[in-house]
């Protein structure tokens, strides 16, 4: 296998189901996390690991959050909309961390339930919590329009499993991207009460989009040369100007204004969070601890 | 509750991607035509069931009347010359 060079499919020719037909209803094509534990190479080096895990810690904490709507949503329409994302989420978190795992010999599952909170990853704004519908709604603008600018560039990513992950993945967020804008816009141009909602939402989550754009995290030596450097992954501050064109746009259409709050400190690429991360892993990873490579 | 507090109700119709018509696939609730769009596809195309969905108010559908049942679909009945089994096959034709 040519390794890295080159950023193409091939490594994942027969990705999928295997039993897909064109005359009954299947799962259908597309890469599965299954498919990444057994085909392809490692991440060629930790740097690269590394930053497959801050990926994948994103998806996973949002994934964990959004899954709380379920049973909980105002109609049971958009309780299985959060619920379909929360799950493309998660399924981009399985990826990438099967992917980053395989560079360390670890499951997904290890990394999801056996890490402790110092060692994840994630961004601040993704452990926020879900707040009432306007706080998760605002969260979800600021996050889908982020991983769909950044998912945009990693689908032409030198690493081929990143590369396809991210194909797959974009789809998917542009369409929680439009489910966000639009209800952006009702909550918005609804009532007075909703209005008011939208609006101290996105103005209490505004100060943890800073973080998304940090390049500081990606000055690390290794972090630089084998992710920057190299074409695998994106400063983040790169995509920083399309955010803020688009966010403007959908929160002009929806009578909301830019909030002129200063970002605040987040250090989830270092380890560093909230006190709200600790009580998230505490329920997602109770029954992994409890059963220790119990399976269903 | 009021009506303003209840959203209306949508009828779904999905295309497979293997078939040639929309089917109706079931009904939902959903505040206006864009969201009721994407409801559909929420609730509706989850297991990988369609590759275009229709969606119409329910109350724009114009039904048929479930009582007249009997003078709207009699006439049908015992025509069997309507249908090609009917008809034996010309000893000519072959391939049918």
């Amino acid at each position: 296998m040519s390794g890295h060079e080159t950023a193409d499919l091939d490594e994942f020719q027969s990705f999928g189901d295997v039993t897909a037909s064109a005359t009954r209803v299947t799962p259908g094509n597309a890469l599965r996390p299954e498919d990444i534990a057994v085909q392809g190479e490692p991440p060629s080096s930790e740097a690269v690991a590394e930053y497959a895990l801050w990926l994948g810690d994103d998806a996973l904490i949002l994934a964990q959050r959004l899954s709380w709507w379920i049973s909980r949503a105002p109609e049971i329409e958009e309780d299985i909309a959060l619920g379909n994302i929360a799950l493309d989420q998660l399924g981009h978190a399985r990826s990438f961390l099967t992917y980053a795992g395989k560079f360390w010999g670890k499951t997904e599952d290890d990394l999801a339930y056996w890490r402790e909170e110092e060692e994840f990853r994630s961004c601040h704004l993704m452990e926020q919590p879900n707040g009432d519908f306007g706080v998760t709604i605002a969260r979800q603008l600021f996050v889908s329009v982020y991983q769909y600018l950044l998912y945009t560039r990693l689908a032409e990513s030198a690493d081929s499993t990143i590369a396809a992950i991210a194909a797959k993945a974009v789809k998917e967020v542009d369409y929680h991207r439009d489910h966000a804008a639009q209800w952006t816009l009702r909550l918005g141009r609804g009532t007075e009460e909703s209005a008011a909602r939208i609006r101290r939402a996105v103005e209490d989550l505004w100060p943890y989009v800073g973080e998304l754009f940090e390049d500081q995290p990606y000055a690390d030596q290794r972090m630089h040369d084998d992710v920057v450097a190299a074409g695998v992954g994106v400063a983040p501050s790169t995509l920083r100007a399309e955010w803020d064109e688009q966010i403007a746009a959908i929160l002009a259409e929806a009578g909301l204004e830019v909030p002129q709050v200063p970002f605040a400190m987040g250090g989830g690429r270092r380890g560093e969070h909230s006190e709200h991360l600790g009580y998230l892993l505490a329920e997602m990873q109770v029954l992994a601890r409890k059963h220790p490579g119990a399976s269903w | 509750m009021t009506d303003t507090t209840v959203w209306p109700l949508w009828e779904v119709f999905v295309r497979s991607s293997r078939g040639l018509s929309h089917v109706h696939a079931g009904s939902l609730h959903a505040p206006d035509q864009e969201m009721a769009l994407r409801n559909a596809r929420d609730l509706y195309t989850r297991r990988n069931e369609g590759v275009s969905i229709w969606v119409v108010r329910s109350e724009d559908i114009v039904a048929s009347d479930p009582g007249a049942k009997d003078q709207f679909f009699e006439s049908p009945k015992g025509k069997d010359y309507r249908h090609a089994t009917y008809y034996t096959k010309s000893e000519g034709v072959k391939h049918l």
